[in-house]
């Protein structure tokens, strides 16, 4: 067994952190502070190919495996959340959807400005009434001759009011038996008639990343847009959380380096009783327990990302990563404060932040509780993978750097 | 327009270099392209945007080395040659400058050959003026803007007393400092490019060149008394009695 990262995983890594230090981290503070996005991150992450580092270069992309993209996350989230949740609505949920599910006209004509960041997009899947929940959505579509027509509303979408496009799960058929059979996923251009976004104020965390709602009132959506087959919609949104939830992973990894980092720091220059802090062993204990968690996040979701790469089905690797890190980044950032003592406590030190910031990742993208289930349902036999009509397919440097 | 950028690699800026048996050390620490060069690498490229042509990177280094080329390879450089050999192992600015002077001629036909100001571990800041004169070419240092005009190459120079514009022939040797541009961030492309680049290492004997004389020898190398500082704040209740407080102090610690 090989731990070691290629050549262009470390070069790729690298780059990524050097623009989240260089670019956003000076500034960062500021705009977490006044709930206001950073104006140019999203345009700068698409210009350095970071949007789409994952997907092949022939639709836009970069060309790199998914062990790079979630190396990437990790450096983003190691700064601010904010950053890592574009990787995770934008290229998670709304392209890789695209390039797993979309016939190549749709890959053509949507996946390729998104993979370039000309196009940005998110993913609407939470309702006003509904979320881990999805197959109890009540956002409609009804087929009018070569078009859907959309109505409802979608809460708590990352990126609402910045995408241009939006990959939407809604009911198309109320009359099924089992209601998860009765959706389907669109791809939706946010610019058309009857669409309206708005951003939500006022959240606990990644301020600087705007959240908001999406309402469809009678939206006229070309059939073409239809992803994946009428009935498709529940398979292809839980798949599209299985990349959504790596990036959520490997993002929460960077927030336990982070405060590892901060905490390693400050404990070796601040003094109590006439030695450095670190020299304590119950702040020992706290280093400790960070850096151990830093390990094991980070083997976990290296391992779906190994997974990924072979084209294996992860849903039970991601859910493992994605419940262990998050849960993990926040007790990472809880233990930061408490070294930091009352500096900690305020936005003078990045650590309050990360507290912050760590909370939302144990709800999104399939909440704690969620992740439980999953696991316990693979544990106890109840759940499977059944093959999916169209697998995320294996990396092959050939293929993507084509 | 042939440009050939000469990089070296350095240990990181943070890292604590120290004597340990009269050699030099800095541990674990990463090594990377000098800082200084990467300004270097920018504005050749900026240089073959701007004229098209080629960028070529050259290091001296140890096999390690190739690492800072892969840097210059993945900013998008076209060509890197590392040059190694056991005979280069101790070397001087001049020595490094002859080397260096001869791979420009073997690289052939260059028009522009360009350096950071100073590497970050010597800092001395001669090896683009020594190998301007090893070439016999005109050197124009520090500069902040290149502009190439035909057979010649203008360059602007910012001083504490103004600014200087410096016209030479080409071929010449350039120096760039910071206002050259920040140095751009690999591209995706670039990263794919370098990291299967196989880069050729020539010996000092396919310079068909024997091992530079070192003139400048270290005679000893030791790492400075660390000092104890120790910071004291004087309080008061008034200005006079802080000033009163510290007088006394100052004339205490025999500081005056």
């Amino acid at each position: 067994m090989d731990f070691t990262l290629t050549q262009e995983q470390q070069m790729a890594q690298k780059m990524v952190r050097d623009f989240s230090q260089k670019e956003i981290a000076p500034v960062i503070k500021e705009h977490d502070r006044r709930q206001e996005p950073i104006p140019f991150a999203l345009k700068r992450m698409g210009e350095l190919g970071i949007l789409g580092i994952c997907l092949p270069v022939r639709y836009g992309g970069a060309g790199m495996d998914y062990i790079a993209w979630g190396l990437a996350c990790e450096e983003l989230e190691a700064v601010d959340t904010s950053l890592r949740v574009a990787m995770s609505v934008h290229t998670g949920l709304c392209s890789m959807t695209l390039f797993q599910w979309g016939t190549e006209d749709q890959k053509q004509k949507f996946l390729i400005p998104l993979a370039r960041g000309e196009k940005i997009g998110c993913g609407a899947f939470t309702e006003p009434g509904m979320g881990s929940d999805v197959a109890a959505m009540v956002t409609s579509a009804r087929k009018d001759g070569e078009n859907y027509i959309l109505n409802g509303e979608k809460m708590l979408d990352l990126l609402a009011s910045k995408a241009d496009l939006a990959m939407v799960t809604v009911k198309t058929d109320s009359s099924t038996k089992k209601t998860s059979t009765g959706l389907s996923t669109f791809i939706v251009d946010l610019h058309s008639p009857g669409v309206k976004t708005g951003d939500i104020h006022g959240k606990l965390g990644v301020r600087a990343g705007a959240t908001g709602w999406i309402s469809f009132t009678d939206v006229k959506v070309p059939a073409a847009n239809r992803i994946g087959e009428e009935g498709e919609g529940f398979k292809i949104t839980m798949a599209g959380f299985d990349h959504g939830r790596y990036t959520v992973a490997s993002g929460a990894t960077g927030i336990i380096r982070s405060c590892l980092e901060a905490s390693v720091s400050y404990a070796k220059t601040r003094k109590t009783f006439g030695k450095p802090i670190a020299d304590h062993q119950l702040i020992q204990e706290k280093i400790a327990r960070m850096s151990q968690d830093y390990e094991i996040a980070r083997l976990l979701y290296l391992k779906a990302g190994w997974m990924k790469n072979l084209g294996k089905r992860c849903t039970r690797e991601t859910s493992f990563a994605k419940k262990f890190a998050t849960e993990a980044s926040f007790n990472a950032a809880t233990e930061a404060i408490q070294i930091h003592g009352a500096y900690g406590y305020s936005d003078e030190y990045d650590v309050e932040r990360f507290l912050r910031n760590a909370k939302g990742a144990m709800i999104y993208e399939g909440s704690s509780e969620i992740q439980t289930l999953i696991q316990s349902g693979y544990a106890l036999g109840l759940r499977e993978d059944k093959p999916l009509r169209c697998e995320a397919p294996a990396y092959d440097e050939k293929i993507w750097q084509g | 327009m042939k440009i050939i950028a000469c990089i070296k690699q350095v240990p990181d800026s943070e890292a604590k270099v120290k004597a340990e048996n009269g050699q030099i050390t800095w541990g674990e620490a990463p090594l990377v392209i000098n800082p200084f060069d990467e300004y270097a690498v920018e504005g050749a490229l900026q240089q073959k945007e701007a004229l098209g042509g080629t960028v070529a990177a050259v290091c001296i280094g140890p096999e390690s080395a190739k690492e800072a080329l892969k840097h210059a390879l993945a900013m998008g450089s076209d060509q890197a040659i590392l040059i190694s050999d056991p005979a280069l192992s101790i070397l001087d600015t001049a020595g490094a400058a002859r080397v260096l002077a001869a791979a420009v001629k073997k690289i052939g036909d260059a028009d522009m050959v360009v350096f950071g100001r100073q590497t970050l571990d010597d800092g001395t800041g001669l090896t683009a003026a020594q190998t301007a004169r090893a070439l016999g070419w005109p050197m124009l240092g520090l500069a902040g803007q290149i502009k190439v005009d035909g057979g010649s190459v203008q360059i602007e120079r910012v001083t504490e007393e103004g600014r200087q514009s410096l016209k030479g022939k080409l071929p010449a040797v350039l120096s760039v400092v910071q206002s050259i541009g920040e140095p751009r961030y690999p591209s995706f492309m670039g990263i794919r490019k370098a990291s299967k680049a196989e880069i050729p290492v020539w010996t000092l004997a396919d310079l068909g060149i024997a091992a530079p004389e070192t003139v400048v020898k270290r005679l000893e190398i030791v790492t400075p008394p660390a000092r104890e500082t120790v910071v004291e704040i004087i309080g008061g209740e008034t200005p006079a009695q802080i000033a009163e407080q510290l007088a006394d102090k100052v004339l205490a610690e025999k500081v005056l």
